[in-house]
């Protein structure tokens, strides 16, 4: 897979929800983009990544 | 009767829209505090991974005010826009593009045709502008809430350059006008507010204070001030001469 712009070997077969914990993200304070879509928090749990997918994740950071 | 204002539905108190950039998360939770803001800018970036988060630092029933900083063109800001809301944290957004690096000076053009597609999804539209009525007006047909002229460059604090520009949109946009960027000093917030700015925007200024918290609470209350002089009515200035204060009559005699 791809994650914000990096390859990565592990999350294929995860759900997103699975990956985000595993990897140390909250997800209620994430949101993704899947393949350029945006995933609905609510579809975290119910997506399942695979090894051609791109992913961002982002969050919110101080800024005026 | 209680001074409020109100960006679509919202209503609001406070003047004082304070940003969140380049100071440390405890220090954003005291500033929002001593400035009494209602309102905090984020900035949306790549996650990263086992790091505190913005929001936890932010105090309850604050409204948050993501921008679209990052973005180059209508297409980007869009994109930055709705994955902000995907973060779960409301319709607001302020939108924010420059295609210029050197003076980061926003393009008018991109920002209204991102306004448009954004209002017409539901955003809760504050577009950062260069002052120019021409685009202020298409900002309000594209459907802002309200508009955000540049007082300088940002992060200049070099205050209200465009001061006879901005009172134009004041006088004739019949929208909030809040002037954002390049306000450097509580003095120059305060004389926005006497203009009848609607709010001011602040990051700069307050990051780069000595006592940052202190900062926020002055311009909270230069801010307060300047709107109260506004509401006041300012006196006249005479073009020549002087008008005595004190009595012309009963002189003591020699």
């Amino acid at each position: 897979m791809r994650v914000n712009g990096k390859e990565e070997t592990q999350g294929a077969g995860l759900t997103l929800e699975e990956y985000l914990k595993t990897k140390g993200y909250e997800s209620n304070r994430v949101a993704v983009e899947l393949n350029g879509e945006i995933v609905p928090r609510s579809h975290f749990s119910e997506t399942v990544l695979r090894q051609e997918d791109a992913l961002e994740i982002v969050s919110f950071v101080g800024g005026g | 009767m209680k001074d409020t204002w109100k960006l679509g539905e919202h209503e609001f108190t406070s003047r004082f829209i304070l940003g969140s950039g380049k100071y440390s998360l405890p220090l954003i939770q005291a500033a929002v505090e001593d400035a009494g803001a209602q309102m905090v800018t984020l900035a949306l970036r790549r996650a990263q991974a086992n790091t505190e988060n913005i929001l936890d630092y932010i105090p309850e029933g604050v409204t948050l005010l993501p921008n679209t900083s990052g973005a180059r063109n209508a297409e980007e800001a869009v994109r930055i826009a709705r994955l902000s809301r995907a973060c779960g944290c409301g319709d607001f957004v302020k939108v924010e593009i420059m295609r210029d690096t050197k003076y980061l000076l926003p393009d008018n053009y991109e920002t209204a045709k991102a306004t448009e597609i954004l209002a017409k999804e539901g955003f809760l539209v504050m577009p950062y502008m260069f002052p120019d009525l021409n685009a202020a007006r298409d900002l309000q047909n594209a459907g802002a809430v309200s508009v955000m002229p540049l007082g300088a460059p940002i992060g200049s604090n070099k205050g209200l350059c465009s001061k006879e520009f901005i009172q134009i949109l004041i006088d004739e946009i019949d929208l909030p006008i809040i002037v954002d960027a390049g306000i450097g000093k509580p003095s120059q917030a305060c004389e926005a507010m006497e203009m009848g700015a609607a709010a001011v925007m602040a990051n700069t200024a307050i990051a780069t204070a000595g006592d940052i918290p202190a900062m926020a609470r002055a311009f909270k209350q230069a801010i307060e001030a300047g709107r109260t002089a506004y509401l006041s009515g300012l006196g006249r200035v005479m073009e020549k001469g002087a008008s005595a204060s004190s009595p012309l009559t009963g002189f003591l005699e020699a």
